[in-house]
């Protein structure tokens, strides 16, 4: 069912943690909230549940407000099913009746069967019996997957889902509840910090930082098309190369010039910083000279820190085979497909961004 | 459901219980305000410097020797290896199953000129009464030892729980600077301690204050005698309510004396803990280890509850009569029935505060939780005076408009007598069931909220079941509680309601002694049970710490 969250105001006493910001997710498509601890994510998230009220704006589901100042239609009357982060099964009950939980005025048959086709959907066949102490981390998980789809939700709510896995299980399950929630058709919103899990799961992403949604888009044009330096930092890596746009919609840069759409309005000749990610340069017969000035081994691959002339940073991906030592120098160019640009700060150095 | 602009039902219902718990506390406040009659002024010429001299005595004498009784045992349960450590550990705690007013007559009946010891005396050196000294033990400092003997065990419970929550490193670098076992204690653990050990003797001082059996029996005039002389004796309500709240004052000093310790105790946690015993005692010195704590265990309870039995077995046969049946009836109804209030109260409180946590619902849940503190008899006064007006005020109105009396409606009933144990003992409860709530993450809330159920039915269908063992307990404890209750049942039972507290006392006051054995006897079988899942829970926390 469709989810608008329109211009949302949420708060605690006189803090306010998410300030007029709003998303829209069409029915059938699975949605994240991504960013830092602290953006608000996770209260955006309860705010759509009905577990907080909101300050200002509205939130639609299916077309019926549920949410607006001074009216919270009650989380047990939303229809709304909830994943929560350390999975939340009862422990006084059976896989089989935490799973039949939500599913209260429904005919014994009807039950049965639908706790038989989700304990089936989620791989766990046979399992009804046991308790949820006796089953691995994963499958907890997957239980609780089950059991708030069971009463057929509106919209499904994960918070954090897989954050309290072995990290080699995350994705591998993200994967899986995603073929699970597209096989039954569910509408789904999920908060995560973690990016590669965004990216393995949603169809749609919104970045969020300081209590707004600073770009709601797909998972390829967010490394591609960062709307702001934030989203360029979060996302990825990369550094940012002071530059100088010349005529023919070209940037020059100290690694040479890049061509592509201005994404911001510039005249010939003005001051902009480009958006170099790790895999826009790579090693030539010709080119800059660079500095190696580190390197970290990542199995297929090295991510090399290269030293320009100029003292700026920019950093490399490349094949492991392409072995270069501390301190060597090597040519470098740019092959760079996007055009990612902002406009010149104060500092002119080029910055190094984290991960 | 809207929600904002409107406080909730929950915020309103905890609210309104928390302001008619609070209600006899009030009352008693309320009547400093009234002008001091000439009774009070004649206490004050007369008595009441001795109350304060005798309540400050009283309580400066308990807290040598609880300190020095519990301290002492709590180290060296927790920090030394000595033959019957992991015995003593929980058996320390045996001696709080013994009401003081119960220990006191026991007492009485071994140590007086009949008893046995002094017979035993003269048999052995052939004297004859008046021929030697023997310390009196109905006085002030026989009242010091009774008291110290049966709340040592809070000092105890709360600093052993302390010396095994200090960091390991803290001790072992004081010894690798040189500082042995002893100077190690006052050095580095005691002052470590030193806020759960106030703690735990602030708990044991406002036992103290509230005590009235032994003072009673004892003739030691203090504040609870002096309300309860004031009020029968002399009839004077407003005085006795004005006594009431002077010694309200002292409680409440105890209360912030509680709570600012409670508060220092937080800094001093942390740190890994320790997984050996540090200090092994061998031959003498674990001989003496094991006598200091055998004395206080030995007098505080084996002593006389083996005099008890003895009384009880002789007297055996004739005690078990149909009223000692009516008497354990009312005792057994009357405790069932109060814990089971207590606890729906506590739940209510307790889980309106984790649906609605605003600084109002914090305030109402700790003002409701203050009754503990507060002396059974000063509670008795603040039912009784609002009970009474009520009353009045009832019958009169239906004299006027309709001609026939009304009589007693809220007075003297079953009623007025839970009421006063629900504000007594709901912080028992209370505590039980919000560290049992604590225990339950607050995302299974949510997560039967999402499935469709109503905060009611989270309660029922999530808390209930799996807080099971933690009602039990709360249940108990304010069972066993109620049971041993004696001023607040004095005064406001039912005319010719008797419960095991009360026989007990009365016939202690007639001086049957051995009579009160049996319902005395029952009174330390039920105490024992809170000492068991006490002692079950250290015998846990125990072998975690020091195996």
């Amino acid at each position: 069912m469709r989810l608008e969250v329109d211009t949302v105001t949420l708060g605690y006493g006189a803090k306010l943690v998410v300030q007029e910001t709003g998303f829209c997710l069409e029915p059938g498509s699975l949605g994240c909230l991504l960013g830092p601890s602290g953006c608000g994510k996770t209260t955006l998230l309860r705010a759509v549940a009905g577990f907080e009220p909101v300050r200002g704006g509205r939130i639609r589901l299916g077309g019926e407000t549920v949410s607006e100042p001074g009216y919270t239609l009650a989380p047990e009357r939303r229809g709304v099913g909830m994943v929560f982060q350390d999975f939340a099964l009862f422990p006084h009950l059976s896989v089989a009746d935490n799973m039949g939980f939500g599913l209260r005025g429904w005919s014994r048959g009807e039950r049965k069967a639908r706790i038989e086709r989700l304990l089936e959907l989620i791989g766990l066949p046979g399992a009804g019996a046991m308790y949820p102490h006796q089953l691995s981390g994963g499958q907890q998980q997957r239980v609780a997957v089950g059991r708030a789809l069971a009463p057929r939700p509106r919209l499904l709510l994960l918070d954090e889902p897989f954050s309290g896995l072995d990290v080699e299980l995350r994705e591998g399950l993200a994967r899986e509840v995603r073929a699970i929630l597209q096989q039954e058709g569910t509408t789904a919103l999920m908060v995560t910090h973690d990016q590669l899990e965004a990216f393995a799961w949603a169809d749609q992403i919104g970045v969020m930082h300081a209590g707004r949604i600073v770009q709601w888009d797909s998972a390829y044009d967010l490394y591609h098309q960062p709307a702001d330096r934030f989203v360029a930092d979060f996302i990825g890596q990369g550094v940012l190369l002071p530059g100088r746009v010349r005529e023919g919609r070209r940037v020059e840069t100290e690694l040479g010039f890049i061509t592509g759409e201005l994404p911001i309005a510039c005249r010939p000749g003005c001051e902009v910083e480009v958006l170099i990610r790790p895999d826009d340069v790579e090693f030539a017969e010709y080119g800059l000279r660079v500095e190696v000035l580190d390197r970290a081994f990542r199995g297929a691959e090295y991510l090399y820190t290269l030293g320009l002339p100029s003292g700026a940073r920019v950093l490399c991906l490349t094949h492991s085979h392409n072995t270069h030592a501390v301190g060597d120098q090597v040519r470098l160019r740019l092959e760079a497909d996007h055009l990612v640009m902002f406009p010149r700060t104060e500092a002119t150095e080029a910055l190094p961004l984290a991960s | 459901m809207r929600l904002a602009g409107r406080p909730s039902p929950w915020g309103l219902g905890v609210g309104a219980l928390a302001l008619v718990l609070a209600l006899p506390v009030l009352v008693v406040v309320v009547n400093l305000a009234e002008p001091a009659g000439e009774v009070w002024t004649h206490l004050a010429e007369t008595v009441l410097a001795d109350y304060v001299i005798n309540s400050l005595l009283l309580m400066g004498g308990v807290t040598a020797g609880t300190l020095s009784m519990g301290v002492t045992t709590a180290w060296l349960v927790a920090m030394c290896e000595f033959p019957g450590r992991r015995i003593f550990q929980w058996a320390l705690l045996l001696p709080m199953a013994m009401p003081a007013y119960i220990i006191a007559y026991t007492y009485t009946g071994l140590l007086d000129v009949a008893g046995p010891v002094q017979t035993l005396l003269r048999d052995a050196f052939g004297w004859s009464w008046g021929d030697y000294w023997f310390p009196e033990v109905r006085s002030l400092p026989g009242a010091v030892a009774m008291l110290s003997l049966v709340l040592y065990p809070y000092v105890y419970l709360l600093a052993r729980a302390a010396f095994l929550e200090q960091s390991a490193a803290a001790l072992e670098a004081g010894r690798t600077l040189g500082a042995g076992p002893w100077r190690g204690f006052f050095t580095v653990a005691l002052p470590l301690a030193r806020p759960a050990v106030i703690t735990g003797l602030s708990l044991a001082l406002m036992e103290t204050l509230a005590d009235y059996g032994t003072v009673q029996y004892f003739g030691v005039d203090t504040f609870t005698t002096g309300i309860f002389r004031t009020w029968f004796g002399l009839g004077d309500a407003t005085a006795a309510a004005q006594l009431a709240a002077v010694l309200l004052g002292f409680v409440f000093l105890l209360i912030l004396l509680e709570r600012w310790s409670r508060r220092q105790s937080r800094y001093h946690h942390g740190g890994a803990r320790r997984r050996q015993v540090p200090f092994r005692l061998r031959g003498t010195r674990g001989g003496l280890a094991a006598g200091a704590c055998l004395a206080p265990l030995a007098f505080g309870f084996l002593i006389p509850a083996s005099q008890l039995a003895v009384w009880a077995w002789r007297t055996g046969p004739a005690l078990v009569d149909a009223r000692f049946l009516e008497l354990m009836r009312n005792s057994l109804l009357l405790a069932v029935g109060a814990a089971l209030m207590v606890l729906l109260l506590a739940l209510i409180m307790a889980y309106g505060r984790r649906l609605r946590p605003s600084p109002l619902m914090h305030a109402a849940v700790n003002v409701a939780g203050l009754g503990y503190a507060v002396p059974g008899t000063v509670i008795a006064i603040g039912v009784m005076l609002p009970f009474a007006w009520l009353d009045n005020t009832v019958d009169g109105w239906a004299r006027a408009q309709l001609g026939l009396s009304t009589g007693l409606l809220l007075s003297g009933t079953l009623f007025a007598l839970l009421f006063a144990y629900a504000v007594r003992f709901l912080a028992v409860s209370l505590q039980t069931v919000e560290a049992g709530l604590g225990r339950i993450r607050p995302s299974m809330d949510d997560a039967a909220r999402s499935l469709g159920r109503r905060p009611w039915q989270v309660l029922q269908e999530i808390h209930a079941p799996l807080l099971g063992g933690t009602l039990l307990t709360a249940l108990l404890l304010v069972f066993v509680d109620v049971l041993k209750e004696l001023p607040a049942t004095l005064i406001l039972r039912p005319f010719n309601f008797n419960t095991l507290a009360v026989r007990t006392y009365e016939l202690a006051t007639d001086e049957r002694l051995a009579d009160a054995s049996g319902a005395a006897l029952a009174i330390v079988l039920a105490g024992i049970v809170p000492v068991v899942l006490l002692s079950r829970a250290i015998a846990r926390t125990g072998e975690r710490h020091a195996t």
